[in-house]
């Protein structure tokens, strides 16, 4: 009796804070902080710099050369997903965290949910020397205001076993081809639905994709379909990079998608792998640093983008980690650190080259054409859940 | 049960002699004999007073919470930014009964604790028989430690263990190769997982199956043995209806810890290895679709409420 009348008068709490106004999201609508001015030029540091970021984003190799040079000391916490990003930017970054080094498809829900402010480029003095595409790609930039400094980009490659395809792949096919049944694997993640949706653009044009990320019922049903065959083929799908690197080296996984830092992994530890960007092109990651809306420490933000901007440092990471700059200007620098790098890393990769590679965004109601015909993100979690049974 | 009702006040006399001795003025210190004496007054106060931090503690932390969980799984989020609205509906619980993967997943949770639940029973009985009945003190000992000793290990460490042992070039398929026989190729599948999940529960299975059988009269066999029965017939007729609290007690927590978990599916399953746990880490972690998390994770708080009013029933509060 007494822990009913608990529960009853909790209920009755929360009933009586709630309310009834469910907000649909409308992006056809400015983003809550678009009309925030960013300052107009750098003030002295706060001493302190507090960052979410992926694991390795920010390494002791370059974060101590900038305390030095700033006096902001940097404080960063590990998130292991996009989505535990976006929830820990929750309420603008708390007035805890400054920046985010968010990915693609995390980036919209950042910035249509009011977590994110408008960053300005011209206080980033490597900014021109970005490639083309990453001054303003359409994952943080929206009506030409920045919602943040592009960072970093990869491409998602077909990963296979060099001793079991002698001919190298050179198309996406040969993860649904049930002739290779139980050595496929694939990134757990919802994103994933892009890549099928990618090959379907190319092998089945009546479906009419253009952007893996603006699918219709029909094209995204075609997508999931895909998938849900492939489930047969699946060995296991992989949520942990560390995980497909012990599958390919144990003989789970032959062939399947894969960042350039499994490949490197693989072939640093001697296994027959190797990697290639098929025919229909890739899916691929770009990572921005974003301004939390609440950030105690906006000057120090702002050293810090400018700071990982620069050449060196941008050549630094983009080993460290295995991605590429978007900095033009570290090609060279990524050579004097490590002969070739810079080629084999695509940093020197002429603007056509982007046209191959569909970078992640958040999948949203709104289709390009301004019509609310799209599947959202949350469609495809749940079909996510689906297709992995 | 049956004991309830005489115990309880017969108890509660016994607390206000000890409270009326404890609170006998004593004309040391006036301070603390006109405490003593104010509780000889208010003779509830004092158990008041000592259960009213763990009982604040219990309705605050984890009934509440429970409460809430129920109360988010009625919201909604905003399919954009993924914000929880508080817009009432049902639409969370219609999605699970109508959409055939959640079915499916959740059939397959409750057949995998079932099936652990079983293994184990059947694995746990002899072993511990045998500990309880048969082996000598010092053995004993032993048994107990070696039962106990792989939850000193972390859950992970053994966990990838097992992945070692099953994956293609693992141990099991080099054993095999080694005596001539084919690869069993049981890495990162159902079965798996059902392996490791019968053997990390194991123990919590042996505990309290081995303290019912310890508990069972040497004097009712030795009656079973003057009424002409064997060995086998005392076991059965004497022995298992004695031990079977304890049985049900272990499988409470090895049923209620596989319906849980959703680290070993992550790590040993393959393709179609999703158990309710996923699909709530999935929604919480991927999704940030908190109120449909919360509908998920109501299925298993039914469940077990269903299966402890059954474990009720064959004993096993008593035998805990």
């Amino acid at each position: 009796m007494k822990f009913g009348a608990v529960a009853v008068a909790a209920m009755l709490l929360v009933i009586a804070c709630g309310s009834n106004n469910p907000n649909t999201g409308n992006t056809a609508q400015q983003p809550p902080t678009a009309n925030i001015k960013p300052p107009d030029k750098i003030g002295p540091g706060e001493g302190q710099l507090n960052l979410i970021a992926w694991e390795g984003y920010v390494d002791d190799s370059w974060t101590k050369q900038f305390t030095q040079q700033t006096g902001c000391v940097v404080n960063a916490k590990y998130a292991g997903s996009s989505d535990e990003m976006t929830s820990l930017m929750k309420d603008g970054g708390g007035g805890q965290y400054d920046m985010v080094s968010a990915s693609g498809d995390a980036d919209l829900r950042l910035i249509y949910g009011g977590d994110v402010k408008p960053m300005s480029e011209k206080l980033i003095p490597d900014w021109t020397n970005f490639q083309t595409y990453f001054k303003a790609p359409p994952y943080n930039t929206i009506n030409g205001i920045h919602y943040g400094i592009s960072l970093q980009w990869g491409p998602n490659t077909l990963l296979y076993n060099t001793t079991k395809f002698k001919i190298p792949p050179t198309s996406w096919s040969a993860v649904y081809d049930p002739s290779n049944k139980g050595i496929v694997t694939a990134y757990d993640y919802p994103i994933t639905i892009a890549d099928a949706a990618l090959y379907l653009s190319k092998s089945q044009p009546t479906l009419g994709i253009k952007d893996p990320y603006e699918l219709t019922k029909k094209q995204f049903d075609a997508s999931v379909a895909l998938l849900t065959q492939q489930r047969q083929l699946i060995k296991k799908y992989w949520g942990l990079a560390s995980d497909e690197i012990s599958m390919f080296q144990n003989g789970d996984a032959y062939i399947g998608a894969a960042w350039p830092y499994q490949t490197n992994q693989l072939k640093a530890a001697g296994a027959p792998v190797a990697d290639t960007i098929p025919s229909e092109g890739a899916t691929g990651w770009g990572d921005t640093w974003m301004l939390a809306t609440k950030a105690p420490h906006p000057n120090c933000a702002y050293l810090w983008t400018a700071y990982v901007s620069t050449a060196h440092v941008q050549a630094e990471q983009a080993l460290f980690f295995g991605e590429t700059p978007v900095n033009t200007k570290a090609c060279a620098e990524m050579d004097a650190l490590q002969a070739g790098s810079c080629a084999q890393y695509h940093a020197d990769a002429p603007g056509s080259y982007f046209d191959t590679i569909k970078f992640w965004k958040t999948p949203v109601a709104t289709c390009a054409d301004g019509s609310q015909t799209c599947i959202p993100y949350d469609q495809w979690v749940s079909a996510w859940t689906a297709i992995k049974g | 049960m049956t004991s309830g009702s005489p115990r309880g006040p017969r108890s509660r006399d016994d607390a206000s002699i000890a409270i009326q001795a404890a609170g006998r003025p004593r004309s040391k210190k006036g301070g603390a004999a006109g405490l003593q004496a104010f509780f000889w007054r208010l003779p509830w106060l004092r158990p008041l007073l000592l259960l009213t931090p763990p009982l604040a503690w219990f309705v605050v932390v984890y009934f509440a919470s429970l409460v809430v969980l129920l109360i988010t799984a009625f919201w909604t989020t905003n399919p954009f930014t993924t914000q929880v609205v508080q817009y009432w509906n049902t639409d969370n619980f219609l999605r699970i009964v109508n959409e055939p993967t959640y079915h499916t997943i959740v059939g397959r949770t409750v057949f995998m604790a079932a099936a652990v639940t079983v293994t184990d029973a059947v694995l746990a009985f002899p072993f511990a028989y045998f500990m309880a009945r048969v082996a000598s003190r010092r053995v004993q000992t032993l048994l107990f430690a070696a039962v106990l000793l792989p939850l000193w290990a972390s859950y992970l460490a053994r966990v990838y263990a097992w992945i070692l042992i099953f994956n293609h070039s693992g141990v099991l398929n080099w054993s095999l190769q080694l005596i001539g026989l084919p690869p069993a190729n049981i890495g990162y599948t159902n079965i798996a997982m059902w392996i490791v999940f019968s053997y990390i529960w194991l123990p919590f299975m042996i505990i309290p199956t081995y303290a019912a059988l310890e508990r069972v009269p040497e004097s009712l066999i030795e009656a079973a043995a003057d009424l002409g029965a064997r060995r086998w017939r005392t076991v059965r007729d004497v022995v298992l209806p004695l031990a079977l609290p304890g049985v049900a007690a272990g499988s409470i927590f090895t049923f209620s810890l596989t319906l849980g978990d959703y680290i070993t599916p992550i790590l040993v399953g393959g393709a179609g290895s999703s158990l309710i746990g996923n699909v709530v880490y999935d929604n919480v972690g991927i999704a940030n679709n908190i109120p449909f998390a919360a509908a998920m994770a109501m299925i298993p708080v039914g469940i077990m409420a269903i299966y402890l009013l059954v474990a009720q029933r064959l004993g096993a509060f008593e035998a805990l």
